[in-house]
């Protein structure tokens, strides 16, 4: 079992806590002058995303979480579980609601996402950061109006609803932020 | 090792500061009749307090963590008054507050009360920030301000359950009686943040629990003749009415190592030449430890103290 003692802690340190793996988000050695030192330290659960704070006496040590990233690819949501691929090994990963999150708004089949692993169950789903999406539902067009000002919300497949400028017509694809669930361009444009 | 980070972390302006600290507290002490002295870094012995942890260097020693052993020898041989500034060294303590090797003024005077020089601290303090010292508090009343708890009569318990209550205390502590483990959690993480706002704060009166070259109260043993001062909620400077007294150093410091043996924290040699100079007498005296780049970090303004060292320890 590999263990972090407290003076090898610092930012993005994932370590395991009560059975759930966490993620170090800030580490503050703190020492009175005379006397034992602690460790105080924020951290969120990977879990339930909730930060907590806690202390440690210097030189403990904490098991360390096997946690890592991969790349997989999106296939099908099944109503319960979203699934993943591998696309090397064909290996096949299922996550569920908690760990797919908003992302599960922006991602379509075959959309390659960044998964975070921990004994091989996926806890976290990250969209790409764009994606092209066809719109499916949107107000008509205005014709002539490539200003991009004001704007009207776009439907797109996955669901997800954007503000897209009122030029944007049904059935266009659409290139989207996904970080800040914003339109970027038409995807032709980009 | 790594390539990076080869240059400076502490900028030209930064540096220059830094050598006129130096030169301002040396002036101070000059001024105050205070002796420079250069004592080894690297000593056969090492402290006993079970806090510190030396570095070791191979077939020569420990890199001393503050030359109050060698200082207090030099003041039994009958020195006078003083000090020394340089680095010291510290095993594990690395963080915002903390570089395992920094720089350090420690001075001792003969014939001077704990009173006396925390008159001197707040002086050297007023000289170098320019600011005027808070009023001094006691101990017992900023720790009982924050908690509603009295440190020297609650017991060992109580602290516990506060600390935990607070969600304070580390989880995998079930040991509720080790005192001064509880007053220190709760010092340096519920009271110490708030101590020295607008400006340094002497906090005296400290539980004997951590003393150990340190004279206790003559009529209260509970309270140990120790003081800190505060700045921003950082401790700048520590200092004490030193032990004289041989017998009790000796059972103070075997006392600490039985503590590290039962931490399993590393066994040092303990500091048998400095009984020895303890033996032939070490005058009635009292001393202060100031971390200089503590202090040059809160004069600038600084939350770390990266900014103000040429290569601090990720880039050493």
């Amino acid at each position: 079992m590999a263990t972090f003692s407290t003076n090898q802690f610092k930012g993005g340190l994932k370590i395991i806590i009560d059975g759930d793996p966490y993620n170090i988000v800030e580490n503050e050695f703190v020492k009175p002058g005379k006397g034992q030192a602690f460790n105080r330290v924020k951290m969120r659960n990977l879990k339930t995303n909730r930060v907590v704070e806690r202390t440690f006496k210097s030189g403990d040590t904490v098991e360390a979480a096997d946690v890592f990233n991969l790349d997989l690819q999106f296939l099908y949501h099944d109503g319960e579980f979203w699934h993943f691929m591998e696309p090397n090994s064909f290996e096949q990963y299922q996550a569920g609601e908690a760990a797919v999150g908003e992302s599960a708004k922006w991602i379509k089949a075959q959309d390659m996402c960044s998964i975070t692993l921990w004994n091989g169950t996926p806890l976290q789903v990250d969209a790409p950061n764009f994606v092209i999406l066809t719109v499916t539902e949107t107000d008509p067009g205005v014709r002539g109006d490539t200003s991009g000002g004001g704007g009207k919300p776009a439907t797109l497949e996955t669901g997800a609803v954007v503000r897209v400028p009122l030029f944007i017509e049904e059935g266009e694809t659409l290139k989207v932020d996904t970080r800040k669930g914003e339109y970027v361009s038409r995807a032709s444009e980009s | 090792m790594s390539a990076e980070n080869w240059r400076p972390g502490a900028s030209w302006p930064t540096l220059e500061r830094r050598a006129r600290l130096r030169g301002d507290l040396r002036a101070f002490m000059a001024e105050r009749g205070v002796l420079e002295v250069d004592t080894p870094l690297i000593s056969s012995a090492a402290p006993s307090e079970r806090g510190l942890h030396t570095f070791v260097v191979e077939s020569a020693g420990h890199l001393v963590p503050s030359p109050e052993h060698a200082l207090k020898r030099l003041l039994a041989a009958g020195s006078g008054p003083i000090y020394q500034l340089g680095p010291v060294f510290r095993a594990g303590e690395a963080g915002r507050w903390h570089n395992p090797e920094f720089c350090m003024l420690e001075w001792y005077r003969p014939e001077a009360t704990v009173t006396d020089i925390i008159d001197e601290t707040e002086a050297l303090m007023g000289a170098v920030t320019g600011l005027t010292c808070a009023p001094r508090r006691r101990y017992r009343d900023v720790f009982e301000a924050v908690t509603g708890l009295d440190p020297i009569t609650s017991n060992t318990p109580q602290l516990a359950a506060w600390a935990i209550h607070q969600d304070l205390a580390p989880h995998t502590v079930e040991d509720r009686s080790d005192r001064a483990f509880w007053l220190d959690l709760i010092m340096s993480l519920a009271v110490q943040p708030s101590l020295g706002r607008d400006a340094p704060i002497c906090v005296t009166g400290f539980p004997a629990e951590d003393a150990v070259l340190v004279e206790t109260r003559a009529n209260d043993p509970r309270i140990a003749e120790r003081f800190e001062c505060f700045w921003q909620g950082v401790e700048l400077a520590n200092g004490a009415q030193e032990l004289t007294d041989v017998a009790l150093a000796r059972e103070r410091m075997d006392r600490e190592h039985r503590l590290r043996a039962k931490a399993n924290a590393p066994e040092t040699p303990r500091d048998d030449r400095l009984l020895a100079a303890m033996d032939a007498g070490l005058p009635r005296c009292a001393g202060v430890a100031l971390g200089v780049d503590r202090l040059l970090a809160l004069t600038c303004g600084f939350d770390a103290l990266a900014p103000v060292l040429a290569f601090d320890w990720m880039r050493r």
